[in-house]
């Protein structure tokens, strides 16, 4: 016993990062950080399609730049094996890591601020237990003057709070168990949330969508036109557990965050999600008045919906559960910006794969069969068709898109 | 030389029906499963888009799917004093190629074979003697019953959602079904489709005339579905782009809509496509096989090694991969001794062709698979007493399709181009139909497969050659019902009708179907045949043919693929319940 702490304080002294490894007896504490880390969705972006577990390399397009994943496997060269405990908490809840260099926020240091210094050292322990990567990853490829990191100390003190999660005693266990994984380690603001100029969040307007990365995150709060109001809390806990319910199939980003992440957790704080979300934003319903039928887009639309459209999502709009999604009431249909709705014209989309819901049906690419005037039409057309309501799509938007996708290919 | 790679539990010798279904339930069921395939990898989102995927010229005419005569092909003659030549364009059959294979071209017609058909020759010797039967006709018994496969035909019928109406439901009789049919454990999974007026019309007709016509089973859905594997599918939307195209819209039932979403989840199952098998590699006794060599398009030969070789290709490659192998013995019809290639058979199909004027029939609402239809005169459904032949088919009104290219019916005596075509396609097609019966195919002595003494595919291996043609027993057969189906026809007041009964000899540039079956038969006594009741080789216990069409002593009356597929799940039964506890011979 004695030997063994004499030697537990001989490699603490030289190597704070063997703390960490002498852990991986903890199963409890593994296993609690395991599932943090899937909470967190970590893999989502520290590992590659088809890369080494949390090995880096992921590229996030940002409105300033490219940021790329760092490796966070234990490597020391690579990794963060030579990191202390405190940088390892301080990069999650401050966003300094190693040093004290100053992550930008594209790493959700300013959600997972919420999360204790318990949770975060568990994750830790199980990233520790992990096979360490020799990956080197050149994380910031901002151009200047964003590149220069010290810059964040200016953003950090105009748009981050650091914190743990209080919880609301006026409020259910549920809710509040549903708020800590929204607000922290779901992190789901990150993508929608509409941002400021400078990259912050629109704190007044939380989850009520934002564009990133080329695509629309829509509204998730309950708003009952272009949120999830209409959604019951059986359609949310289905929509997050496998990727697909009566009305709708998760794609693009929220397919990746449904691979790694929602998939993967209790039932428990699946529901917890579900309250929480379901309790947000009510009643603001901001209906606009829909573009007339007789409008000439309209009529286009109609035509092409017809012939292009309706074999799969149907005459009535309704289209065929966990295959193609419903358009007649959808909120994303009807959101505001219709960046997803180009998107998926244009390039077409693949729905998610889980083991409950494995069809992952697509939707195929209409670039090279209409042009922006069709797709604008047609757009328009189902946008404000079956009772739906949203401003018309110009085909200058689409153009604009077009270009935009065809450079990042 | 072949470089050797880690031994697998299973190697799959092609991706398509059989070969997804057994890779599918022998991962689940825990063993390491490769699956190697001629051809490319095919995905229904990416390789079927609906956006593009009903392109007639591409699909239909090109034959974009199938299998290039270059890449492998065989050699034909009706008889055996003739000299076999190479086809170079596939057309009297269409070979597929690539994942999901012939499960992707088809119609998605599932018919079971009735309880009759599986001891045809026991059957037939009973009710008319046995000098009923030609002396060169070479039918016998299937070495499992109707009972054995009831269960297996259901389970496949649930794989791919199977529209239709049943007609017997554990012996008690179902208005609106087959009449006919053999007992089912349930009802059909989804509803039947809904009918063209062409097809109602038939309808009427003919049970005026005392038949009982009922809805064709469609493995093209009438409703949303979600199978027994959590894969769903969407309402078929009658597009009739089935035959020789891939479904985008996730209705019509193949490898890739039904099984390959679940397979692909198994991290114990892989694919290696566009590698070819050369053939089955064999220990030193002959008895057990241990592999199989391949060649991928670079030109490497890899050998891969496994526990359990499943010959999973299409019908017709099954024979030939058997005969380059060396397992079992070569059929030889001078001596009527041997087995492999043996009791080669087809299909027997003819037509009614009608106009009616007064009548928009909007035949393009098609599916590859409805209609209404009667069973009457298949099988021994009626009595063959002083007919002059034995065999029958079911027949009737399907609209599979009436595509722009190739649907161009118009009145007898029209000019074959110019004006005058022109305008007699544009004022007939909206008023002609076409009835057809589907015929069975009895085996003869003369009809066989073989390798070719003188063509050589591109690697080398002798060609198959086929040996094939028409007798006098199906071609009665075939007068007899078309004449039935022309009374039909009539009673539906054509302005203009005619009957096209199948007349001989076979010609192999004429497209009729691609249900070519026998030639690794499954039997009771391992003289007759090269596999035993479980789909296992007699010779060599590791290897399975688990259910391709090759396994069929003879060819009924109805489309191949229902019972393919419940031989799939009847093979791999036998070898998860009982072969892998006891690998050896099952019988």
């Amino acid at each position: 016993m004695i030997r063994t702490l004499t030697l537990f304080g001989l490699l603490l002294g030289f190597n704070v990062s063997a703390y960490a490894q002498g852990s991986t007896q903890d199963f409890s504490l593994i296993e609690r950080g395991r599932y943090l880390v899937t909470l967190s969705d970590c893999a989502g972006c520290h590992t590659a399609p088809g890369g080494e577990p949390f090995a880096g390399g992921v590229a996030l397009q940002t409105p300033f730049g490219t940021l790329v994943a760092p490796n966070i496997t234990s490597d020391t060269d690579t990794g963060i094996g030579n990191w202390s405990d405190d940088e390892f908490v301080s990069a999650l809840q401050e966003g300094r890591g190693r040093n004290g260099t100053r992550l930008y926020p594209a790493m959700p240091y300013t959600a997972y601020t919420k999360m204790s210094r318990d949770d975060i050292l568990a994750m830790r322990a199980y990233l520790a237990t992990v096979a360490p990567v020799h990956h080197k990853v050149i994380a910031n490829q901002l151009p200047f003057p964003f590149n220069v990191r010290l810059a964040m100390m200016f953003w950090n003190w105009l748009n981050f709070t650091p914190g743990r999660f209080v919880a609301d005693p006026q409020q259910t266990a549920e809710w509040n168990r549903g708020a800590f994984l929204v607000q922290g380690p779901g992190h789901c603001g990150t993508c929608h949330t509409a941002k400021t100029v400078l990259g912050g969040d629109k704190t007044d307007s939380p989850l009520t969508g934002a564009t990133l990365q080329g695509w629309f995150a829509p509204n998730i709060t309950a708003n009952s036109h272009n949120g999830i109001g209409g959604w019951s809390k059986d359609d949310l806990i289905q929509y997050l557990k496998t990727g697909a319910n009566k009305s709708t199939l998760a794609s693009g980003p929220m397919a990746e965050a449904v691979t790694h992440s929602t998939s993967h957790m209790k039932d428990a704080d699946i529901a917890a999600i579900a309250t929480y979300l379901l309790g947000t934003g009510k009643g603001a319903t901001d209906k606009p008045t829909p573009v007339a039928a007789d409008d000439p887009s309209m009529k286009a639309g109609a035509a092409i919906y017809k012939d292009a459209c309706a074999p799969c999502h149907r005459d009535n709009g309704q289209g065929d559960a966990q295959l193609f999604p419903r358009l007649a009431g959808s909120p994303l249909v009807q959101s505001d910006d219709p960046t997803t709705l180009g998107r998926v014209v244009l390039e077409g989309s693949r729905a998610v794969a889980t083991a409950s819901a494995p069809t992952a049906p697509a939707m195929p690419a209409f670039d090279w069969r209409l042009n922006d005037d069709q797709v604008a039409a047609v757009l328009t057309y189902i946008r404000n068709h079956w009772g739906n309501a949203a401003p018309a799509v110009t085909a200058a938007t689409i153009s604009k898109q077009r270009a935009s996708l065809a450079e990042s290919r | 030389m072949a470089r050797k790679l880690p031994s697998k539990n299973v190697v799959v010798i092609g991706l398509g029906w059989t070969g997804s279904i057994l890779s599918y339930e022998l991962a689940k069921a825990g063993l390491d499963v490769v699956a190697i395939e001629r051809g490319p990898w095919r995905d229904t989102a990416t390789d079927f888009p609906p956006s593009y995927a009903q392109d007639e010229l591409r699909y239909a005419v090109r034959l974009d799917l199938f299998l290039r005569p270059a890449q492998e092909t065989l050699t034909f003659r009706n008889k055996a004093d003739q000299t076999a030549l190479p086809i170079r364009n596939f057309s009297g059959f269409l070979p597929g190629n690539g994942v999901g294979g012939a499960g992707i071209h088809w119609n998605g017609q599932t018919w079971r074979f009735l309880p009759t058909d599986f001891r045809l020759r026991s059957h037939l010797t009973e009710r008319y003697g046995a000098d009923m039967l030609p002396s060169d006709m070479t039918i016998q018994d299937w070495p499992v019953s109707y009972d054995d496969l009831e269960p297996y035909y259901d389970r496949f019928e649930k794989l791919c959602g199977t529209s239709g109406k049943a007609g017997n439901i554990k012996g008690t009789k179902q208005a609106g079904g087959n009449p006919f049919e053999g007992w089912r454990s349930s009802e059909y999974p989804t509803p039947p489709l809904k009918q063209g007026l062409g097809a109602t019309l038939f309808a009427d007709a003919a049970r005026k005339l005392g038949h009982s016509p009922f809805p064709q089973p469609a493995s093209n859905l009438s409703e949303a579905y979600t199978n027994p594997l959590g894969i769903r599918m969407g309402q078929c939307s009658y597009c009739g782009f089935c035959e020789r195209f891939g479904c985008g819209n996730y209705s019509k039932a193949s490898p890739q809509t039904c099984v390959l979403p679940a397979l692909l989840r198994l991290p114990n199952f892989t694919a290696q496509t566009e590698s070819e098998v050369l053939k089955i590699n064999l220990d030193s006794t002959g008895k057990r096989a241990t592999g199989v060599t391949y060649v991928d398009t670079s030109g490497n030969e890899w050998e891969q090694p496994a526990d359990i070789v499943l010959l999973c290709a299409f019908s017709l490659f099954n024979v030939q991969l058997m005969l380059v192998s060396g397992i079992g013995q070569p059929y030889d019809p001078a001596s009527g001794q041997g087995v492999v290639g043996r009791n080669y058979a087809y299909q027997t199909t003819s037509s009614v062709s009608l106009i009616l004027k007064d009548k928009v029939l909007n035949p393009f609402i098609a599916t590859g698979a409805h209609g209404m239809m009667i069973d009457d005169y298949n099988g021994d459904n009626f009595d063959h007493t002083n007919l002059g032949f034995v065999g029958g088919g079911y027949m009737g009104a399907g609209q599979t399709n009436a595509r722009p290219i190739q649907t161009r019916p118009v009145p007898k005596g029209t000019p074959k181009w110019g004006a005058e075509w022109k305008k007699a396609t544009a004022e007939t097609y909206q008023h002609a139909f076409s009835l057809s019966t589907h015929g069975s195919s009895y085996s003869y002595r003369d009809c066989w497969l073989d390798l070719d003494p003188t063509y050589k595919d591109r690697l080398g291996r002798p060609l198959m050659r086929m040996t094939f043609d028409f007798h006098e027993n199906e071609l009665k057969m075939s007068a007899y019902l078309t004449e039935r189906l022309a009374e039909i026809a009539k009673a539906m007041n054509p302005t203009e009708m005619q009957a096209n009964p199948r007349k001989g000899p076979y010609d192999s540039t004429i497209y009729q179907t691609t249900h070519n079956t026998g030639g690794t038969v499954m039997g009771a006594d391992p003289k007759t045949s090269v596999l035993n009741r479980y789909c296992q080789s007699w010779d060599v216990h590791n290897l399975f043919i688990p259910g391709g069409a090759s396994v069929f002593p003879q060819n009924h009356g109805y489309n191949p693929t229902d019972t393919v597929g419940a031989l799939a799940y009847w093979t791999s039964d036998a070898i998860t319940q009982r072969y892998l506890k006891n690998p050896g011979p099952l019988v």
